[in-house]
This record gives C-alpha cells, structure tokens and sequence, in this order.
C-alpha cells in the first residue's frame, strides 16, 4: 500500500484552512473595490439625472386646485413628488380630507413671479382636480421675473395687431417671428455694449491713466494735454455715435408686445424684447423636445448667467475655472520641478533636507482656507501693493493687482499643490536608474548637461503625474479663492480682444463657487436646486476632462522615456 | 610591497621579446588608496602602469576593489559621497586628480562602458550623437558620418543602419551594450574602460563583445574588469589579479596565467580559492 502523499492535505477543509488561504482577504479588496466604484458611479448618476433633467421641456399642467372650499385654477410644470406623513401636515395647520397616514405632494413651478409673488409652490396631490394639458399653452423664458406660463391671446407691433386667438397658426408663428427678430436685434446690441463700447472704455481708462501718470511726473504741459484732449474727442465721438446707434436699435425692438392669458384669466401685455425663447410643450412631438433640450442645454454651457445665476449658463464660470487651472499649472510646474531637481539632485541628504522634505509633506495637509489667508495676507496686499505702488501709481488709490484677481488666485492654488508637484517629481527623479545617469557622465556630459538631457526628459511622466494631482485639487477649490479672487458675477471674461488680452488683475468666476453661490446665496432656492446638480456635474466632467488631457499626455511621454527593464 | 617594482620590470622584459619595443605608458597609478565615507578603505598603495593600446585585465573575487579602481581612472569615484582618492594616477604623465583637471574633459578622453547596457531611451542615432552633442557638434553631415563610423567600429552599423531612428530600447541587451560602445568610441576617447561588459550578455552575445575588444586595440587602451578568468585570458595582454583591495600581481597575462609568481595568485586561477 503506498503511503498517500501529504499534498492531498486531506482534513484541512475547515474555516481555518479557507481563511489561511488568503481567499477571505481577495473578496475583502474585490468589495472595497466594488463599493468605491458603486459610490462614484452613483454619485454621477444622481448629479446628473437631477441637474440633466432640469433642461428637459416638461409638459404643463392645468388643474383646479381647491383649498378651504376656495377654487384656483393653477398652471404649471410638475417638478417634484414627494411624500409626507400626516401628521407633519395636520401639525403645519393644514386640514386634511384623505384617508391615508402619507399624502403626495407636488412641487409646481406656477411661473409669473411678476404676477403671483412665487414661481414655485407646494399642492397637496389631494387638492388637486379636473388635471389637464391643453395644447396652446406657451412657457415663455424671460430675461427678468423668470418663467412666463399662459395662452397666448394676440402679438402687437408698434400697435398694430399682428394676429389674434382666432388664428392661432398665425398667431404662433407671427410670435416666434417678433422673437426672432427681437433676439437678432439684442445679439448687435450686446456686441456693441460688450465689444467696442468695451473697447472705448478700455481706452478711456488707458488715456485717464496716461494723463495721471504725466501729471505725477510732471510733464503735463500744454501740448501733452492738447493731446490727450484730441484723442479724448475722438474716443468721445465715436462713444457718441455707437450709443446713438444702441438707441435707435433699442427703439426698434421697443415696440413688439404680446398679450397672454393667465390661468386666473387675467390677460396681460408684455413686451417682446424681453423674451428669450417661448415654446408650447404640450403640443410638441418627442423629436421637437430633444432638440429643445440640446438647445436648453447648449445655451446652459455656453451662455451668461441671468437673474442672480439662477437662469441662463454658466460659461463664463467654466471659463474662469479653465483659464485660472492652466495659469496654476504654469506656476506650480516650473517651481515643483526645480525645487525637486534641487532636493534630490544637488542638495547634500542629510538632516535639513529630509526637515525639508517633511515640512513640504505637511504643507500638503494644510487646510486650503489657510491658503487663502496666506495669499490674501501676502499676495495680494503685500506683493499686490508693492506691484501697485511701482507700477500701476496712475491708478491709485484704486488698486490695480492690490485687489483679488485671477494672478492672485492661480498662485495661491499653485502654492497649494506645489507639495504634490515636488512629490511626484522627486520619486520620478529617484526611480532613474543610476546607471543612467552615469552613462551619459562617462560621455564627458557635466552634471547639468546630464539633468537636462537625460535624467529629466525621462523624469517627465513624473512631472505629468504631478500636475495631474495639482490640477485635480486646484480645479476643485473653492476655500482660497472666496479670498483671493473669485466673484458671484464678473462683468467680463479674464480674456478678451482688449490689450493684454489676458487679464490677470481681474476677478473671475469659478465653478466651484458657483455651486456655493447657487446653492446657499440664491434668493430663488426651488430655480436654483437643479442648477446646482447640473454645475456640479460640470464641474466634474471638466475635472475629468482636464485629468484624462494630462494623463493622455504623461502616458505619451511614458511610452518615448520608458526606462530600462532588463 | 616592493615586488610590485619586480613586477613592473618583469613585465618590461616580457614585453620587450613579445614586442621587440616597448609599448610606452599610458596610465600610471603610482600608491593609490581609495576611501568611502573616510575609514572604509577600499584600495591599498596600487602601482601599476597600463600600457598604450593594449587590453589590461582586473581580475579577482567580488568586493576586491578592481570595479572601483576602474572607476577611479575616469573619476566615477567622485559621484559617490563621502569617497577620497590618495596618491596619484597619471593619463599620459598627468594627474588626473589635479585640482585644475576638468572632469568632464578627463571622461571624454576615458570613456566607461557598464555591466549593465545603458543606451538613453533615445533613438539609436541619438545615443550614438549624444556624446558629440555635448560638445555642441549639431552640424548633421558631421553626426551622420560619425554614427555611421562608430557603428561600423561596433560591429552594429550592418543590424541597425535601417532603424537608426528607432528607439535603443528596442534592441537585443548585447545590441544595446555593443551600442553603449559605440556611443563610447564616438567622442574618440584615448581609454576605454569596460566594467564586466559581458557578464549581463548570453555566450554569443559575449563571444561578439570579446571579438569587438580585440578589434579595438589597435586603437586603443583598452582596461576589462572581468570575473570571467577565461575571459580575461582570451582578450587581454596584461593582467593584473588583486585581492581586498591589494594589487597581488601584475604581469602578462601569458605569464600569470601560466606561471603565477604568487601563490595566492595561482590558487585565484586554478580555483583553489574564488
């Protein structure tokens, strides 16, 4: 009989045995694993059907809504359903009928706040009655009062009826028609206000600034301020000319009007230029509400904001966040890089420089806020005062870079990745083979020469690790910048076709304090709500978006610098 | 250790019937110690002198110190901290641990190749220009001319003159180290040195290194550090054998080989001790 061999391990079935084989610990990862994709899927999914949704054209509803025996009728696009417990309503004050422990609830958006104080307002589901969609509704977007719901009655030009109820064919396509024309006439006009009045002013203030700084060095003399006068003129005559062009383009659109029934029957007169888009959802087919959709969309992306950033998009802040991630990578790069060669290629390793190794470690874990004390104590009244008392004195007292601005902000993030940039770049610079280095030294290459040539070339993979980390963090900072530079509302963007183009004494808007802005200091909480998702949304795609550019970039320099296996 | 002196004047009288004249000197290390860190003494009083356009063989156990007075020749030393050299090493009747020595002009005139193939993640026309770069030569019709030539010294021009502009890394490691010899031989150094330049290598890859080496003496000194005593025999002129951080013995390879004066020395070659 042959002895059976002890690989059978016969008896070692038990939980201790299937413990020790370390399977316990592969489903541990895989589920830690598993969780951390389930919370950021999740966490996109739940930002982007709230804040995506938002931009879908929604039928309107038309219901009685009847409350202590009084009958209203009420207009409106359902946003939200909600249950709650009675008891909570009974506790409000609120006389309930319905059988149930739990009542439904709707949030309707009514509109008109010009016309009904609110545009969004809570009805118990029991309250309401007679729910219909009648097809001639139109949802007018308006510049100011928000959302206009109604029947459209007739369009007027100059006083003239254009089309009334009886044709409602007509009527539609006369309205859409005035919008046109109306949004044609406002596209010039916000041109010339944005543009070349922009541009004069521009200019003004230059020639303002000239005069001030002859007159601090005592050369304005006679013929300078001849000067300065001829050209003031000039600027002045062609300021005149553009605005009386603005008034006669104003006058234009001034006489377009539209009157509308609201649903309490009420019809009112409103003007034209004030719309934005109208559009009868009840009566559009799917395909008409996709396009809708990608136009609402759209113009979230690429349009201002209006009404306390509660309307309209956010360009301007997605471009803020852009311009002032690009001006910290510029910044944080070239330091982290040259304090990292230092460290770890020149400086002796000994005491100060694992001290100094440490103490950038920790500036890592500084809080961000702190950053933003720093930049706002340092950067901006110091060094930006400093800047202004040397080169900006014309301005004074009114400061030119001793004021938050996109400079301000881009250092003080670049300041706070530093510590990731310097990180990075110095495991890169460690793991290059020594052999490396030596090679190119036997050559006769001096150490510089080797650094420049070899060791950071192949370092750069490194280096783009880095600043992916950096920009990951800077991009979603909010903290710092409330301080040094970041606004609810910039009047213009931080480039434009204005000398020097870039504008880094600017204050700028930024995606992540708009999502603050939009979501605690809104006057209008139920508009804002989606708002909120959708920038949040945003703000992570760009993230993502700017991450993957960079990480495109390092695996490209990765694959011409991968060091040697063999 | 006044053998060494013996050593040296034995070594002349060989050469002079192998050579009829005397191949003049090109390195003279006269009492060399070498330190790391101060009190860690690595080399011992080594006098020896390498002759011109010969192949000079190191060889003996790990950790004898003759990587590291190979390293001393180019001053590799010096990267490493906290080493001190003593003594003198003469290139051609100068010393190269003057003061006034300018280092990277000293290694372009001894140029290293590595145990380890060490070509640039550049292409092969890049590592083969870098040295030449360096120098500031960028003139293309120069570069072209240079790679070609030092490709063909390598024995490499005929495998990679159809890829020159590809990455090194991409080659075989006895391409890659046969490429490191080139990239060596462009800036026209007077020494090369070869710290166990086929111990990473397969046995053909080896025998093309040894053939290269021996091509190479014509024009120039050439020192092999070697653990590879058959190696050592195959392609050197002179050997010298040392022993923790001592110069044991120096004298043609043909005679320690065959007639070893030490017997430390002839128990190292037969294997009595390794």
């Amino acid at each position: 009989m042959a002895q059976q061999s002890d690989i059978y391990a016969k008896g070692h079935r038990g939980p201790i045995a299937w413990f020790r084989s370390g399977e316990p610990m592969i489903w541990l990862n895989a589920a830690a694993v598993s969780i951390c994709v389930i919370a950021v899927l999740g966490l996109i999914l739940l930002l982007a059907v709230r804040g995506l949704s938002h931009f879908w054209p929604r039928n309107v509803m038309a219901v009685t809504s009847s409350y202590q025996g009084q009958q209203k009728p009420l207009l409106g696009e359902v946003v939200e359903q909600v249950q709650v417990s009675g008891e909570q309503l009974s506790e409000a004050g609120i006389e309930l009928q319905g059988p149930g422990p739990f009542y439904g609830r709707s949030l309707v958006k009514q509109g008109n706040r010009d016309y009904l104080g609110s545009d969004f307002v809570w009805v118990l589901d029991e309250q309401m009655s007679d729910p219909s969609w009648p097809r001639d509704i139109v949802v007018v977007e308006r510049l100011e009062w928000g959302n206009f719901y109604g029947q459209l009655v007739s369009v007027e030009a100059d006083g003239e009826m254009l089309a009334d109820a009886t044709q409602p064919e007509q009527l539609w396509q006369a309205f859409q028609a005035q919008i046109a024309d109306t949004l044609e006439v406002r596209k010039e006009i916000h041109g010339i206000e944005r543009i070349e009045i922009g541009a004069i002013n521009h200019q003004m203030e230059r020639l303002r600034l000239r005069e001030r700084s002859l007159q601090l060095d005592g050369q304005l003399d006679a013929a300078a301020q001849v000067e300065l006068a001829a050209e003031r003129a000039e600027l002045d005559a062609r300021y005149q000319a553009l605005q009386s062009q603005l008034q006669s383009l104003y006058q234009s659109i001034q006489g377009a009007s539209y009157s509308a029934r609201l649903a309490d029957g009420r019809v009112v007169e409103l003007p034209v230029a004030k719309v934005v888009r109208a559009y009868q959802p009840n009566a559009m087919s799917l395909w008409q509400k996709c396009a809708m959709y990608l136009e609402k969309l759209w113009e979230f992306l690429s349009d201002e904001p209006r009404e306390a950033n509660t309307e309209g998009g956010i360009f301007p802040a997605m471009f803020g966040t852009v311009i002032m991630v690009l001006l910290m990578s510029i910044m944080v790069t070239p330091f982290g890089v040259v304090a990292a060669v230092y460290l770890r290629e020149y400086a002796r390793q000994g005491f100060i420089t694992r001290t100094i190794r440490v103490a950038v470690n920790n500036l890592a874990g500084v809080p961000s806020i702190v950053y933003g004390v720093f930049g706002l104590g340092f950067f901006v009244y110091f060094v930006g005062g400093e800047l202004d008392q040397l080169f900006f004195p014309a301005a004074l007292p009114s400061p030119t870079f001793g004021t938050p601005g996109l400079m301000w902000a881009s250092l003080t993030l670049a300041l706070l990745t530093l510590p990731v940039v310097i990180v990075a770049t110095e495991e890169g610079l460690a793991r290059i083979p020594k052999s490396i280095r030596e090679g190119s030294l036997a050559l006769g290459a001096t150490r510089a020469e080797t650094l420049w040539r070899v060791v950071l070339p192949m370092a750069s993979p490194a280096m783009m690790t880095g600043l992916i980390l950096a920009v990951a963090r800077a991009a979603g900072e909010v903290a710092p910048l409330m301080l040094v530079g970041v606004v609810k509302l910039a009047p213009s963007l931080p480039v434009d076709g204005n000398y020097p183009f870039l504008h880094l004494d600017q204050k700028f808007m930024h995606l992540g304090f708009h999502i603050y802005d939009v979501g605690f200091q809104s006057p209008n909480v139920e508009a804002a709500r989606p708002l909120v998702y959708a920038t949040a949304l945003l703000l992570v795609i760009l993230i993502a978006l700017l991450n993957l550019a960079a990480v495109y970039l390092r695996n490209h320099l990765r694959e011409r610098y991968k060091s040697l296996e063999n | 250790m006044e053998n060494h002196a013996i050593d040296i004047q034995a070594l002349r009288r060989g050469s002079l019937k192998a050579e009829q004249d005397t191949p003049p000197t090109c390195l003279a290390v006269n009492g060399l110690n070498l330190f790391y860190n101060n009190d860690a003494q690595a080399l011992y009083d080594i006098k020896l002198e390498i002759p011109r356009q010969r192949v000079t063989a190191f060889i003996g156990p790990s950790g004898c110190g003759k990587s590291s007075l190979l390293r001393c020749i180019n001053r590799m030393n010096d990267l490493v901290d906290g080493c001190r050299v003593q003594g003198e090493l003469l290139l051609d009747g100068e010393d190269i641990y003057h003061p006034r020595v300018d280092v990277a002009s000293l290694r372009r005139r001894v140029g290293m190749v590595f145990q380890k193939p060490n070509p640039f993640p550049k292409s092969i026309y890049e590592n083969v220009a870098y040295g030449l770069r360096i120098q500031g030569i960028n003139k293309k019709r120069v570069l072209d001319e240079v790679v070609e030539k030092s490709l063909r010294a390598a024995a490499l021009w005929d495998e990679v003159k159809d890829r020159l502009h590809e990455s090194a890394l991409g080659m075989s490691g006895g391409q890659q180290q046969r490429l490191v010899i080139a990239r060596t031989i462009a800036v026209e150094p007077e020494v090369l040195l070869l710290d166990e330049p086929a111990s990473a290598l397969d046995p053909i890859s080896t025998l093309k290194i040894e053939e290269l080496i021996y091509e190479l003496k014509s024009r120039y000194t050439i020192v092999i550090v070697t653990h590879n005593m058959q190696q050592a025999a195959r392609v050197s002129d002179m050997t010298a054998f040392m022993y923790m951080g001592k110069l044991v013995e120096f004298d043609t390879t043909d005679n320690l080989f065959t007639n070893p004066a030490r017997k430390q020395t002839e128990d190292y070659i037969t294997g009595r001790y390794g």
